[in-house]
């Protein structure tokens, strides 16, 4: 071991951020690179061809057999539909999410963290299997279907592989993601505050939305951001519980690298999609330093 | 009227627990279901385990799993602990190395895994077991990262420092003193991220090769050939294991200073 603690900080750090750079930040480069090429040959990209915007132009736009450029809606609207799901479950999450955490707040010490586990441990397991639970639960001869199918005028009502069974697995998928820093918020909460609202005349509703919500505004931000991203990337809610209408970016995404084999096109999906991450935190960024100033 | 309460948030809360565990529950008992549908319930049997248990495309798939998780969380939690020394203390850039150290975590992991893919492909790396355990190694970092720099955040810089004045040298220090009262983090550490490989799906969904299945790959095939009573059974041997390991590992992070 070296003296200069500069150097033996270098030292700690290389197998970590190298193994970073190397398995994560240079697929990511590559992945820019390829969306910029064409497909072929067996590996799926041809390594040779210009780089070109071709595959950013196809998502929205197609050659006509004249080669004029007609628009091209179907991927767009799979765009669309993916930020549309993404945007349902963090509301979801958070309609849920809050009264839970403001509820969890107001408990005593042990039973709070019994409901810290209770909310985190499903979270831990497997995210394949928490969605293949509601395959179960919302298939056409399961107990919730049938009995939702007893009570309907209309007779069954198709519970699986549409919007709202999407929307259910995601929500499911990560609520705690809302819950955590929500309860982090109200845990620390000065009560107090909401006391003086009252001796001042504010209603419990009144003092809630002046009061409470305007304090938690931070913690439903990060909330909101640890639901939305992973949504937009979701692969395996859409895949199971979604047909073959509800597909999201990351069911499009795989399709490229799987029976269409146009590795090109979908390292370009790919790119759209981190692009479409990082607009929505350099806007929550933006926001937050402007709440602060 | 107690401040601190509002109306509903307790029959909501209520709600949100029975949403969270119904599925669990419905799951693990279909799974003792002797019925050859999966979702009509007959009577009460283990069939199913018997027949997981015997079925050699599940073993082989299990084994795989256990090799990688075992790999990977061993290389993260080495990797995370030589880095969690570094940012103990404070030095300028702490902030962006660990902001790099987390990466994994807030990258959408399709992109990353088709990414990866594309990479091995590209420099001729074999996909399936080898091209796995590098892959999860990566991600596994920030969960073994994190609760070894909690407990090292929490731990007595006086206990090496006395080490030092009785003429201790810095390794002699470290593994004398520091390991052994680091050590339920890092077992902490190194647990998370094996239940963080055990359970991943998308990346060895990429990136196995054939005949190199890992379990949660060999589910996701399953269910899309069509719902057995089987894959009940092992989804339910997967969930116990995980919620077992978690609990090991905040256990284990919760252990006297």
């Amino acid at each position: 071991m070296t003296g200069n603690p500069a150097l033996r900080r270098l030292g700690l750090l290389t197998p970590a951020l190298a193994t970073i750079a190397l398995l994560i930040g240079l697929p990511l480069i590559l992945l820019i690179w390829i969306s910029l090429l064409q497909k072929g040959g067996s590996s799926g990209v041809d390594w040779n061809a210009a780089p070109s915007l071709g595959n950013y132009i196809r998502l929205a736009w197609e050659e006509d057999f004249d080669g004029t450029m007609i628009l091209n809606t179907s991927y767009l609207v799979i765009l669309l539909r993916s930020v549309l799901q993404a945007a349902l479950t963090t509301g979801l999450s958070l309609l849920f999410g809050l009264p839970v955490a403001l509820w969890m707040a107001g408990l005593s010490r042990g039973q709070r963290d019994l409901m810290l586990l209770l909310i985190t441990i499903p979270f831990w397991t497997n995210l394949l299997v928490r969605n293949y639970a509601w395959l179960i639960i919302l298939r056409e001869d399961g107990w919730l279907a049938q009995a939702v199918g007893s009570v309907s005028p209309i007779g069954p009502i198709p519970l699986l592989y549409n919007d709202l069974a999407v929307a259910i697995g995601l929500t499911y998928s990560f609520l705690p993601f809302m819950i955590l820093p929500l309860y982090t918020v109200f845990e620390k909460f000065d009560w107090r505050l909401l006391e003086a609202a009252h001796d001042l005349g504010a209603s419990r509703s009144r003092a809630l939305r002046r009061v409470l919500i305007p304090i938690a505004m931070p913690g439903i931000a990060a909330g909101s951001l640890l639901v939305f991203i992973p949504c937009l990337g979701a692969f395996v809610t859409p895949a199971l519980l979604g047909g073959g209408k509800t597909l999201m970016l990351g069911n499009i995404i795989q399709m490229q690298f799987g029976a269409s084999r146009n590795w090109p096109f979908g390292a370009a999906l790919a790119v759209v999609l981190l692009a479409l991450m990082l607009i929505v935190m350099v806007a929550m960024a933006i926001w937050r330093n402007r709440r602060v100033r | 009227m107690n401040i601190r309460r509002f109306p509903l948030t307790r029959e909501i809360s209520l709600l949100v627990l029975v949403y969270l565990y119904v599925p669990v529950v419905v799951l693990v008992g279909y799974s003792f279901n002797a019925n050859r549908t999966a979702t009509v319930w007959s009577h009460a049997s283990l069939d199913w385990y018997g027949r997981i248990l015997a079925n050699p495309t599940i073993q082989s798939a299990a084994k795989n799993s256990l090799v990688l998780a075992l790999c990977a969380a061993t290389a993260a939690t080495v990797i995370a602990l030589l880095a969690a020394l570094a940012t103990s203390r404070a030095f300028p850039g702490r902030g962006g190395v660990e902001a790099v150290l987390n990466t994994p975590l807030i990258l959408p992991e399709i992109v990353v895994a088709v990414a990866t893919l594309m990479l091995f492909v590209a420099l001729g790396v074999q996909l399936g077991l080898g091209a796995m355990i590098l892959a999860h190694t990566a991600f596994c970092i920030p969960f073994a990262y994190l609760p070894i720099r909690a407990r090292l955040e929490g731990m007595n810089q006086s206990f090496g420092e006395a080490a030092q004045d009785l003429y201790a040298n810095r390794f002699r220090c470290f593994r004398r003193v520091t390991l052994p009262l680091l050590w339920p983090g890092i077992m902490a550490g190194f647990t998370l991220a094996f239940v963080t490989s055990l359970d991943d799906f998308l990346t060895s969904f990429f990136l196995s090769g054939p005949g190199t299945t890992t379990l949660p790959v060999y589910i996701f095939s399953s269910i899309k050939a069509g719902i057995t009573p089987e894959i009940n059974a092992i989804s339910t041997v997967m969930l116990v294991i995980s919620v077992l390991l978690v609990s090991l590992s905040f256990f284990l992070g919760r252990l006297r200073r």
